[in-house]
This record gives C-alpha cells, structure tokens and sequence, in this order.
C-alpha cells in the first residue's frame, strides 16, 4: 500500500513538473509580450527592456522554468534579476519554498495572492459539493425507485433544464431576481469564517454555492439513476430478495453501495476541479476566489499568476485521483492496491 | 525408437512413417506475475502450460480435457500463436513456429485456424456475415476480388446457412447459426489446423449436436487436423480418437480413447471419469462409483513439487513429493504420467517408476544407477513400451 | 403421495411492445418432501421463469402471473407481498448458477449468509455468526471460523456454490429451488456439490427443484422430471422411466442428441433440426412440430392444426406426455434399431 502511495506521488510529480513545462511554453509561443503589459502603455522601447529583464522575461524558457522550479523546491527572491536586487536590496521580496512566483503587477508573491484566494474557491466547492452530492444522490434513487413514474419523469426532465442553461445565465438569473428584484436573499459577497462566523459564511455562500452545484447535481441524479438501476438487476440484489430481505434493505445495503462506487471517482475529480477555482460563478458573483484570480492574471498577461495557479490546481487533481484511488481499497474488497 | 534413446532433438515419425501435421515438445508458458514495490519486479509466474508434447496427424484429432485453469485453453492459443511460448518447440509441417514473429507468422495464419467458446463475442457486431468470411479472403489474396463473395456463399451453404443471408449482421442469428458462421470464417483460408476452444459449449444442448456434426463432416470431408479443446468428456470422446487429460499444466494420460475411457490409468483421470454424470448409466440406476476429490486445485503460481496431483490423490506417497513422474508409454498408443499408474483396483503398491528414474520407494536417489535419459519427453508414440503390470519392455507385434 | 407442493396451471407472462411472451404458459406439478422434481429445458423454455414465481420474484414487475401455487395448503400467488417476503428464504430458498455474481462483492460470505439466518430470526450477531459457521462446516468448508470472514473473491467456485448452499439452508426451508447449480462448475466439484445437496437433503428432508439444461444431473438427482418447451410441459414423469422410454419426440431428441460416455461413437448424433421456437409467437398446434421428425406419423395435420393435450403416458401412474403420436414407442425403436 506505502510503496503504492509512494510511486504514485512519484507519478504525480512528474506530471506536475510536465504541467508547469507546458504552461511556459505555451505562454512564451504567444505573440503577446507579457513585458509590454507590465510596462504600461506608454512605455519607451527601453523601458520596456528594462522591464523585461526585471521580470526576467529576457531569459531562455527553459532557464525560466529551472528558477520556477528553484523556487517551489527552495524558494528564491524576486525581483529576478539578480543585478536589480544588488542594485536595490530594499525592494528584493523573498518568497519562501514552495515559491509559485512573484506577480510583479500585484505587487506580491502568488503565494500570498493563493492565500487569500483559494479559502473562497475551497467554500464554494465544499458547500457546492455537499449540495450536488446529497440532491444528486438522493434525487437519483428517487428516480430509480419510480423508474419509469411521473416522478421518474419529472426529476429527468429537471435535470435536463438544470443542464440547459447555461450558469452564467442561472447565476445572473438569481442575482437579479433572488437577491435584488425580489430580495429574498441578501447580496451574497464573500465573508470568510473568521470574519462572519458559520452562518454569515453559509448565508452568503448559498446562493453562489447552488448556482455551482445545480450543473453538477444534473448529471449526478442521472448517473445516480442509471448505477443504480444496473446494480438492482445484478444477480446479487436477486439473491437479496430471494433471501426474504425487506426492500428498504435490498435497496440500500445491496443496491445503492454498488451503485455509489463509480460516483467516487467522478466526486473526487469534479471537486478537485473546483478547488482550482469556479471560473464562471466567482466572476458573477464577484467572489475573489482563484478561479477570478486566473481570469484577471490571464487578461493582464500576469504569467506568475497564472503559473501559480495552474501549478495548485493540477495538484489538487493529482491529489484527489490518488485520494480517490486509496478509498477503493477500502470501498471494494477485491482491490488490494499494488 | 525406444524408450530409452528417444532423445528430443527434430519431430519424431509417426508410427506410419510421415511426419506429424503438428509436432509440440516441451511446450511451456508462464505469465510473470509482478510484485507491489516500486519497482514491479516479476515475483513468480503462473505455470500455464509446463512443459507438454504431443502430436497431431494430418486430419487426426486431439481432445484436449481438464478442468479450468489445467492450461487447456492456452495450449490452444499457443499452437495458433496467439501467445509467444516461454519455451518449447511447436513444428507445423515440419518446421519450428514457436519463435517466429509477427510476419512470418502471417502465412501461417491461413493454414492454423481457431473456433472461439463465444460464437457472439468473436464475430464483430457491425460487420455483415459476407465482410466476416470474406476479410480473411482479401487479407491474403486468395482469390480475385469478384469471387469472393461466390466463395463466402459457398462456405455458407457448407456450414449448413442460407447462401443468400451474407448480407445479414450476426445478431440476426441464433447462437448455433453464430457458431456456425464462426466456423466458416475459420474454414474460409482451407486451414490444416483448426484448433477449437469449447466449440459448442455455450449453445443449447439440441444444438450441440447440430455443431458437432457439422464439424465431424467438415473434418472428413476437408481433411482438417483437430485441437479440440473442451471440458465435457463425453463431447470429446465423441469426436476425438485420441485425448489427452491435464492438470494444472501438465499432461498426466494421453491416449487412445479406449485406454482413456476403458483404461485409464492416472488417479485424475479416473476421478474426472467418475464424476461426469451419465444419463444412460444413471437413468438405469447403475451408478458408477464415484472418486470424490477432496479440495481445490492448487495455485499454478506454486505448484506442488512433484506430482502436481499428489495434493488430492489418494494414491500418493513419499516419492510423489520428491519426484515428478514422467509420462512413460504404458501401451501401444497409451501414455501416463504417474508413479503408481494402474486401473481403478490395480494401482501397484511400489511405485512403478522408481527403477526407471533410479531412485528408491521413497523417491531417494539410489547411488549407481542413472535416471533413463529422455524419459516421457517424447511427442509421439515409440513400437516399445514398458508394461507396468508385467513389468517388462514389449513390442508393438503389428509395427 | 404427501405433496407439500402443488404447481396448478402456472401462467407467467410478460407483456412487450411486439406482444404478449409467454414465458411459462400452464404449467402444474407436484413435489413431496425430501423428494427432488427436475426441470429440463433449453434457453428460454420457461424453466427458470416458473420456479422464479414461486418467490415471487416477478412481484414489482409487469410479469402477469396466474394459476396458483400452494406450498402447504397457502397460495403463494395471492398472499400480500409481506407475507410472501416472509416466506423468502424460509420457507422456500434458492440457489442460482453462478455463485460469484449471486454474491455481493462488498461484503464478506459470513455477512450475506448471516443476513438470509437473522431476517427470519430474531437473535443478535454473534448468535447468528455461530449458527453461520455450524453451516458452513456442514458444507464443507474448511476452517469456517476463520472462512467465515473472506470475501466471495476469495473462494473458489465449489467453496462459493457450498456458501450458496450454507446461505439457501440456514433456516431449514421445506423447498430448495436450484437454478443450474453446477453449470459454472467443473466436473469434479460439480459431483461434490451434487453429492452434498443429495446428502443434506435426506437430513433436513428438503423438497428439491433443480433446474437445468444437463440430463445427467437430473438423471443423478431427480426422483421426478418435467421436460419443458416453448413455456409449457411436454413431458412429465418419473426420471427412471422418462430417461430410458421418453414417449414425447423431443425428450427422445435431447437424449439422442447429447453423447455420453459409452454410446458408440461411429454412431453420427442425432440432433434435434432447426432452433428453439420464439415465445413471442409460438409456432400454431404442437410448439414442437417445426422440428420434429414424427408428424408425419400422425393423422393429417393434427400437429399444425391442434395443440395436443398433456395424456397420460404408457410408462405408469404420474408419467404424462404432450403428443399427437398413437404409438408412443415410436422413438424408442428407433433407439433400439439405432444401438
């Protein structure tokens, strides 16, 4: 099992250093120069350069890549070029390891950007999770049990309005209606734990949170419908009944176990998405998580950001497929990890 | 030949003097099983096959029995190549295929043909019956391009379909239909070999025999070599005049069918006899007495040293343990692989084979005398064999 | 004849978008204690459909079924499904083909057979974990106190096919109902598992149905038979006289057809022509007269025209056969002219 966890990460590493690799040089193959961004707009030719070799743009891809890398095994000080820093002790940042970069157009170091960031995407994919999870699941077996019923019929119908829209749609639609027209809810805006306390926190993350989840709770009624209608015609839910068991039972010790194992790897690896950051929602609901904290890095050509993020978000993947695959062995007997 | 110079070096000659259509010797495969560290090392491997001859004459067949996981079914696939063998000789017409790769492999294909278990899973579901015949013709250009299809009508109509249904797709066909089709598929190339992996054993049991007669005329009427591979004893005795039974990855009695079915002489034989059921025997209420075999088959991973079969025999003894047996001719066309070989009520006291192999009752080795070299390693059948029960070498007088 | 089984004019139906299939369409038997019926039939003959509904497995369905079952003087077709749930496992238990998907993977074999003993009776866990390795011991399973806790994946196919057996016989059911119970197996196992169902029958007096393709488990197990085809019985009787003198042709077809260990085997096998019918439309008068070889012996066109009536037999009382033919030992001289 150890050894197993171990190759895995090893795995896991390489494909993280292939990410952050892949993401340099699609970044340097554009056209666009992150320097003249960093620059402003009325920027000389020289200052442009200058400001370049601050950055430290000016060096080959690969030597980038090598200091990034330095940076998150040992950490490294910013700004980049080393005869600025000698030149000016004063400004030098030092970016403890792992060092995802410096963003020189937030004036900070990604990681403290993260910092602040992730705790907002990390809210929203929690509560969006239990949300989808808990309706999902339970609409699915609803659906399952009255296959072929109205209300069979009617929650595979919702489910596909729910995949329909589109969320940006959804969540402009309850903004505009839920929270301002009607005023049934407050204005969801982001307040941390610390600050609000549980039910301020909960409070304002439930709209953000359902508008994420609702997507995703979509396809896990149809997947928790059709697992669970598969697993109720294998032979072992015939044997459960041929040995007298109540149906409550049949269905959810035999029925829906079975049926639940697939949806874990699909839970781990929708969630591990979202702790990347929910693009679509935060940037309606304004929430500063880091799936707007890419969008704002991407639009400014701020490639520490995006590197950074790019870098966690993988992890959180990575991670959570090793996390998903563990749980097997626990889930289902017949797999003994090795 | 005899016993004692039958060294193994090319194919052996038949007993009528030409070479044998298929010649196997010493036929092993092992899957490597790999272990959990990070590094995956091979920590052993699953004995699959061990170390098998036989041979197959020019339109004789072979019945290849035994219970699942006795390497039956990969003895098949080795002998069309589907699996590269670990080690051993396989000789097709003479020449040594186990080495080959996969482009010389390609002209064999068309005399070396396989019969899968699973008429549906075997025929591709979107191609027309027409396109499944016809493919093996255009692959290796047998016939020009405008004859295929009176070609494909034709192996249709002798596999007993209606010539005009080509255009048809396998799921519009019964499962006897699906075997058949699967059959003239393997016959489109007019293959030499047909090995057949549990032919009828998915099908009904009114059209078992449809398909078994349908083989037995394709056979005679095109001369084909049979590996029939299957479980049901009665099927293969039906077909085969020749059987060999294995366990666990060996060979433990090949012969004719009376000395398999009439005189079987290994333990394991005798069991796998007596637990078939028989309607006949048993409708009229005689009953064969039943050899019940206690426990499971070991793992091929770690056999049992030996006599793979000592672990559930009650025959076996010390030397069992110490020594494998090695399949010795005991008649004319009759070989078994056993240190206490006889018929039910006449297995010998003193293992048979000791002196052969020069050790004691007990399997220890006895100083000055030499094991027989070459013992049981020998594809095909010698004029003189050893008689167990009257102990001594005799000659096959009609040879 | 105490019979605590009786079978009257069994109807399973199954309504579909091309038309009612009758599965099993006026079936009736009968079985007494400690005795064991054969069901023979190919695929889709019925066989497993009927005995099905003696669990009432087709509840919760659309399978429409009639006729009546009565298992000691109850019918188990009019019973509330509560009532029949209670019934399940105890009174009447089961054993399927494939011990390996008949099991749940997630749970060890001593939980699944424990759940079929704690069901019907109220004790705590560890009264019902006693009771579940005194089972398995009796069927053979090695080390049961230790056993008790694997995996199905972890036993063999024989071990599974014991638990199975472990599981059906925990509550001592009056009928056992064995779907194919050593068609997955090998031959070997196949005869200790037969051996140990022959052997727990006569100690806890079970009635037994077995259901299956292979004539010589019936021959080995059975005290009765019922050949079924196309949903209905053609042939019912006594095993001895049903396997040595069938008077119906397509038991004499299935016997002539599958080659056993002795039969001569220049002698080419004679098999039953063409294909099982579909139940969607069966084939007008007797299902069977596509096929079979002996309609011409019959006057007219009975065979097409008129489905012919479950008769009695020539081979004593309780010996029925479904046949137009007058001279019902036709097959059997030809399988004496044959041998």
């Amino acid at each position: 099992m150890w050894a197993y966890i171990v190759r895995r990460l090893f795995i896991g590493v390489a494909l993280l250093l292939a990410l952050t690799l892949v993401t340099f040089v699609l970044f340097f193959a554009s056209p666009v120069d992150p320097a003249r961004y960093a620059c402003g707009k009325n920027c000389s030719e020289q200052q442009r350069d200058q400001a370049r070799a601050a950055l430290g743009y000016d060096k080959p891809v690969y030597e980038q890549w090598g200091l990034f890398m330095k940076g998150v095994v040992a950490g490294r000080d910013f700004p980049a070029d080393e005869e600025l820093r000698a030149a000016a002790p004063e400004v030098v940042t030092h970016c403890a390891a792992p060092c995802l970069g410096y963003s020189h157009l937030n004036s900070s170091t990604v990681n403290d950007l993260v910092k602040e960031a992730a705790p907002v995407s990390i809210s929203l994919a929690l509560v969006a999770l239990v949300m989808w999870l808990v309706g999902g699941v339970l609409f699915g077996i609803l659906a399952a049990v009255f296959k072929g019923s109205f209300i069979d019929r009617g929650i595979v119908g919702l489910t596909l309005v729910a995949y329909a829209f589109p969320t940006f749609f959804i969540a402009v639609f309850f903004l505009k209606y839920f929270a301002v027209k009607w005023e049934l809810w407050p204005y969801p805006t982001y307040v941390s734990l610390a600050d609000g306390g549980l039910a301020s926190w909960l409070g304002n993350l439930i709209v953000p949170a359902f508008t994420l989840a609702l997507v995703f709770m979509a396809g896990y009624v149809r997947m928790t419908r059709a697992f669970m209608l598969e697993s109720m015609t294998e032979d072992y839910i015939r044997t459960a009944k041929a040995k007298g068991l109540k149906q409550r039972k049949v269905l959810f010790k035999h029925g829906l176990r079975a049926a639940l194992t697939p949806l874990v790897t699909m839970t781990g690896l929708d969630f591990a998405t979202l702790l990347g950051g929910a693009i679509i929602t935060e940037s309606v609901f304004a929430y500063p998580g880091l799936g707007l904290l890419t969008v704002q890095a991407s639009d400014a050509w701020d490639l520490p950001t995006v590197i950074g993020v790019v870098v966690l978000a993988g992890s959180f993947v990575i991670l959570m497929n090793i996390i998903v695959d563990i749980s097997y062995a626990f889930i289902d007997p017949r797999v003994r990890l090795g | 030949m005899t016993m004692t110079d039958a060294a193994p070096t090319g194919p052996s000659t038949a007993t009528d003097g030409s070479a044998p259509l298929l010649d196997v010797r010493d036929l092993q495969m092992y899957f490597p099983v790999k272990s959990s560290g990070l590094i995956r090392r091979t920590v052993g491997h699953v004995q699959a096959v061990d170390g098998i001859s036989f041979q197959i004459e020019s339109g004789g067949s072979l019945g290849l029995v035994g219970e699942s996981g006795c390497g039956k079914s990969t003895t098949g696939r080795l002998v069309t190549r589907l699996y590269k063998p670990t080690d051993g000789s396989i000789h097709f017409e003479g020449r040594d295929i186990a080495g080959l790769g996969p482009r010389q492999l390609k002209p064999l294909r068309r005399d070396i043909q396989m019969i899968f278990q699973d008429p549906y899973g075997s025929l591709n579901p979107r191609h027309t019956v027409g396109r499944i015949i016809g493919t093996p013709l255009e692959i290796h250009d047998v016939v020009p391009k405008k004859q295929v299809l009176p070609r494909v009508q034709e192996l249709l109509e002798i596999v007993g379909l209606n010539p005009e249904h080509y255009n048809r797709y396998p799921h519009e066909f019964s499962g006897g239909q699906r075997q058949r089709i699967g059959i003239a598929r393997a016959l489109t190339l007019q293959p030499k070999l047909l090995v057949a992996d549990e032919p009828v054993s998915a099908l009904d049991v009114s059209i078992q025999a449809q398909v078994i007669n349908l083989l037995q005329d394709i056979q005679r009427e095109f001369n084909i070599g049979f590996l029939f591979v299957a479980h049901d004893l009665a099927v293969v005795r039906h077909f085969c005049p020749e059987i060999a039974v294995m366990y666990l990855g060996k060979i433990v009695e090949i012969g004719e069918r009376d000395a398999i079915y009439q005189h079987a002489n290994h333990p394991y034989t005798q069991a796998l006899l007596s637990a078939a059921p028989d309607v006949k025997q048993a409708a009229i209420g005689g009953r064969r007495e039943r050899i019940q075999l206690q426990g499971d088959v070991p793992s091929p991973i770690n056999p049992p040293s030996g006599c793979r079969f000592r672990t559930r025999c009650s025959y076996a003894q010390d030397i069992c343990a110490a020594v494998e047996p090695p399949l010795l001719q005991i008649g004319r066309r009759h070989k078994v692989a056993c240190h206490f070989a006889g018929e039910i009520g006449h297995h010998p006291a003193e293992p048979v084979t000791a002196p052969l192999l020069g050790v004691d009752r007990h399997g220890d080795r006895v100083p000055g005398t030499d094991p027989t070299p070459g013992l049981g390693t020998d594809s095909g059948y010698s004029d003189t064999w050893y008689d167990f029960p009257g102990r001594r070498m005799v000659r096959d007088e009609s040879a | 004849m105490d019979n605590f089984l009786s079978v009257r004019d069994l109807r399973v139906h199954f309504p579909t978008p091309d038309g009612v299939v009758k599965a099993t369409d006026g079936l009736s038997y009968d079985l007494a204690r400690g005795k064991t019926l054969g069901i023979v039939g190919e695929s889709g003959s019925g066989k497993s459909v009927s005995s099905s509904a003696i669990l009432g497995l087709h509840r919760g369905t659309n399978a429409q079924v009639s006729g009546e079952i009565l298992l000691d003087g109850t019918n188990l077709l009019t019973i509330t499904d509560e009532e029949m749930r209670q019934r399940r496992g105890k009174e009447v238990a089961m054993i399927f083909q494939d011990p390996l998907s008949a099991m749940h993977p997630y749970y060890t074999v001593g939980n699944q057979i424990a759940e079929a003993y704690r069901v019907h009776h109220d004790v705590n866990k560890k009264a019902a974990r006693t009771r579940v390795v005194e089972m398995l011991e009796l069927v053979g399973i090695p080390q049961p106190d230790r056993r008790v806790d694997d995996y199905p994946h972890q036993f063999s196919g024989g071990m599974r096919q014991r638990a199975m057996i472990a599981m059906a016989l925990i509550n001592d059911p009056s009928l056992v109902i064995a779907d194919e119970p050593t068609t997955a197996l090998d031959v070997t196992v196949q005869a200790q598992i037969l051996d140990l169902l022959q052997k727990l029958q006569r100690e806890f007096n079970t009635g037994i149905i077995i259901i299956t393709h292979d004539l010589g488990v019936v021959a080995e197990m059975a005290d009765d038979v019922l050949v079924m085809y196309a949903g209905k019985a053609v042939e019912y009787g006594p095993t001895k006289e049903l396997l040595t003198h069938p008077e119906m042709p397509y038991t004499w077809g299935l016997l002539s057809s599958v080659p056993d260990l002795t039969a001569d085997v220049d002698e080419k096998l004679v098999p039953i022509p063409g294909t099982p019918p579909s139940l969607l439309s069966p084939p007008k008068g007797c299902a069977f007269h596509p096929r079979c070889r002996y309609k011409d012996q019959v006057a007219g066109d009975l065979c097409v025209t008129q489905q012919p009536d479950l008769t009695p037999g020539s081979r004593g009382p309780g010996h029925l056969k479904r046949c137009h033919l007058t001279d019902p030992t036709v097959p059997n001289e030809e399988e004496v002219a044959r041998s």
